[in-house]
């Protein structure tokens, strides 16, 4: 900086931990205090965190370079097959099993970039769509190596093995606890990340990518970086999600699944906010729960909740918490005056 | 040698032919103008000096070396750098942030994933004096798509020269513009000239034949005159057409 002071949102971006940061981290930390008093439960908290690392991952490539990828599902289970086999053929280590599930998740999403990343739009939607239906089929079909409809079962939840002391995350607690720090992680991380130059170009590619062509950036290499690190994050929340669930299925590799997903980022706001996609995650879960207590067709309101945003709130629940403030400020300012 | 040369392009799409046999040199620190009537294949030209489109034949010659055929990011890395006749920013991006973008010191940062981008003064003050150059000093905070039309199109040019060409081609920078602000443009190309060579396409007369050292004119995707303005402006055929009669 030279001097002068920074306009408040170049100063959020510059810090590792500006306040909605704090805030996010203090408030999730702060969820085995009183979950219960509430009346729901640790379980919820430990699936909210794990599908904010995953909605946050994915939002890489929707919300942070404007690809629209409809099937990413395919990476989230690529990771919780991969950390499930390597758990049973490797070895019975967490840091190893999640080397693994990161790997082969980036790997696949690489694969299918390097196939993709020359095109934008419906092109690019449609040929997600048919890859991550590959992996899908692939996973249902290879009864051998996947148990197929039945499920990868007996995978457990590894120990975290810090070197000098070792706990036991075998517990619906303690596992919180565990994937509380994933997602610290991979919040902080991605943060970082997409305020980076890194960062800018690929919003500067999602607003307009001939012209980020023409000032000298190859295009196709940033997409392809971007989707395989999106990849990548996912497929490591898919890892923490087979320990969670002590098994790996081929559902949430469905189109099904990787809508859903589209779904939590968009209510929440992903296309215009870095936290979209956790609110989004939080909602789906607590209305899930909520709404799916006293009907059970919960997810025809939860749907009736999406397309009302998609038509009067296009830019999510974030987008309009923004709106509000913006006008809440005006307000201030009028009256201070 | 000329810095920037194009041998006999041509350049069709489908059956329709637009490029016919184009040849044009361009040197160093001058400006070199283009006109033409619409559709005569002007901004296909830029389109295919840029990268957008490769030709169908010919060679684009950048200092000695043949650039046809690359992609539109390696060309602009050879410190080729354009304008669109269409406005072309970054719209949800602040002035300063456009700006940044196109900064050889961004570009050479461009897969740093660890550092703020925010946070980095030196190209922070590069921005604004691009900014400042072209009259937007004190617009950096503006959001680009909230900035007048006037402001949009300098901003287009200061993206344009913030990359440091060697060589500029701006698509009819005056469209749109009134004439208080075509001059203003006048009077920052004027300060340029010298320091990179200028290629403009330009639909008005008066402020093309002012600044221009050589204008070639363009019609049926053919060079079919190329002179000085005061050569031109003898010319049967722009004396012919409307357009002739402003200069
Ligand atoms: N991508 C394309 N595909 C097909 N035809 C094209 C394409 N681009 C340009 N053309 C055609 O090429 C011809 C020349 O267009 P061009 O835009 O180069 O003209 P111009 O000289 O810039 O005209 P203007 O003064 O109106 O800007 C037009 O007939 C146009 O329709
Ligand atoms: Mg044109």
């Amino acid at each position: 900086m030279t001097g002068r002071t920074a306009p408040p949102a170049d100063r959020d971006q510059a810090r590792l931990f500006p306040p909605a940061m704090l805030a996010a981290l203090v408030f999730f930390a702060s969820v085995p205090l009183w979950i219960r008093g509430v009346g729901l439960y640790e379980y919820i908290g430990v699936e909210i965190m794990i599908w904010a690392t995953y909605a946050l991952a994915y939002n890489l490539t929707l919300g942070q370079t404007g690809l629209p990828s409809f099937g990413h599902g395919a990476y989230f289970g690529v990771g919780a097959y991969a950390f499930g086999l390597a758990q049973h053929g490797i070895a019975e280590n967490l840091w190893l099993c999640l080397l693994v599930a990161v790997a082969a998740a980036a790997l696949a999403g690489a694969a299918v970039a390097a196939f993709i990343s020359h095109r934008r739009g419906i092109y690019f939607a449609f040929m997600t769509i048919a890859f991550g239906q590959v992996f899908w089929f692939v996973a249902v079909k290879w009864h051998s190596v996947t148990g197929g409809e039945d499920g990868l079962l007996k995978i457990r939840r590894l120990p975290v093995d810090l070197g000098v002391a070792a706990f036991d995350v075998s517990g619906n607690e303690a596992f919180y606890w565990l994937v509380f720090a994933a997602f610290a992680l991979v919040a902080t991380g991605l943060w970082r990340l997409v305020n980076s130059p890194f960062g800018r170009v690929l919003r500067a590619i999602k607003q307009n990518e001939a012209r980020a062509s023409f000032v000298g950036y190859d295009v196709w290499l940033y997409k392809f970086t971007a989707f395989t690190l999106s990849a990548g994050l996912s497929g490591f929340a898919g890892a923490l999600f087979a320990q969670a669930q002590q098994s790996a299925f081929p559902d949430v590799m469905s189109l099904h699944w990787s809508g859903i997903v589209v779904m939590m980022v968009l209510v929440g706001g992903g296309l215009v906010s870095f936290w979209g996609p956790v609110v989004g995650v939080a909602v789906y879960f607590v209305s899930r729960d909520v709404i799916g207590a006293a009907t059970t067709t919960w997810m025809l309101w939860f749907g009736l909740m999406f397309m009302a945003l998609v038509l009067f709130q296009p830019e999510g629940i974030a987008g309009a918490w923004r709106h509000w403030l913006a006008r809440a400020r005006a307000r201030l300012a009028a009256a201070g005056r | 040698m000329a810095l920037f040369e194009a041998h006999r392009l041509h350049k069709r799409f489908g059956r329709r032919v637009v490029l016919e046999d184009i040849s044009l040199a361009f040197a160093d620190g001058r400006i070199s103008g283009i006109m033409g009537p619409n559709g005569a294949g002007k901004t296909t030209c830029f389109n295919v000096l840029t990268g957008r489109y490769a030709p169908d034949r010919g060679r684009v010659v950048l200092d000695g070396r043949d650039i046809a055929g690359k992609k539109p990011h390696e060309i602009a890395r050879l410190g080729v750098s354009r304008s669109f006749q269409m406005m072309n920013l970054f719209d949800e991006y602040t002035a300063r942030e456009n700006v940044a973008m196109a900064l050889p010191a961004m570009r050479g940062r461009g897969f740093q994933m660890a550092r703020a981008a925010a946070g980095i003064g030196e190209i922070r003050d590069a921005a604004d004096a691009a900014l400042e150059r072209v009259g937007l000093a004190g617009r950096g905070d503006a959001i680009a798509k909230a900035l007048s039309y006037g402001e949009r199109r300098a901003l287009e040019i200061g993206v344009a020269l913030a990359a440091a060409p060697r060589i500029l081609f701006l698509d009819e920078p005056t469209s749109g513009l009134g004439t208080e602000a075509t001059a203003r443009l006048a009077e920052l190309i004027r300060r340029l000239k010298g320091s990179l060579a200028m290629v403009l396409i330009e639909h008005d007369m008066r402020f093309l034949f002012e600044l221009a050292d050589e204008v070639s004119v363009i019609h049926w995707g053919q060079v079919i005159a190329r002179g000085t303005p005061d050569e031109l402006r003898r010319n049967p055929w722009v004396q012919r057409s409307n357009l002739g009669k402003l200069a």
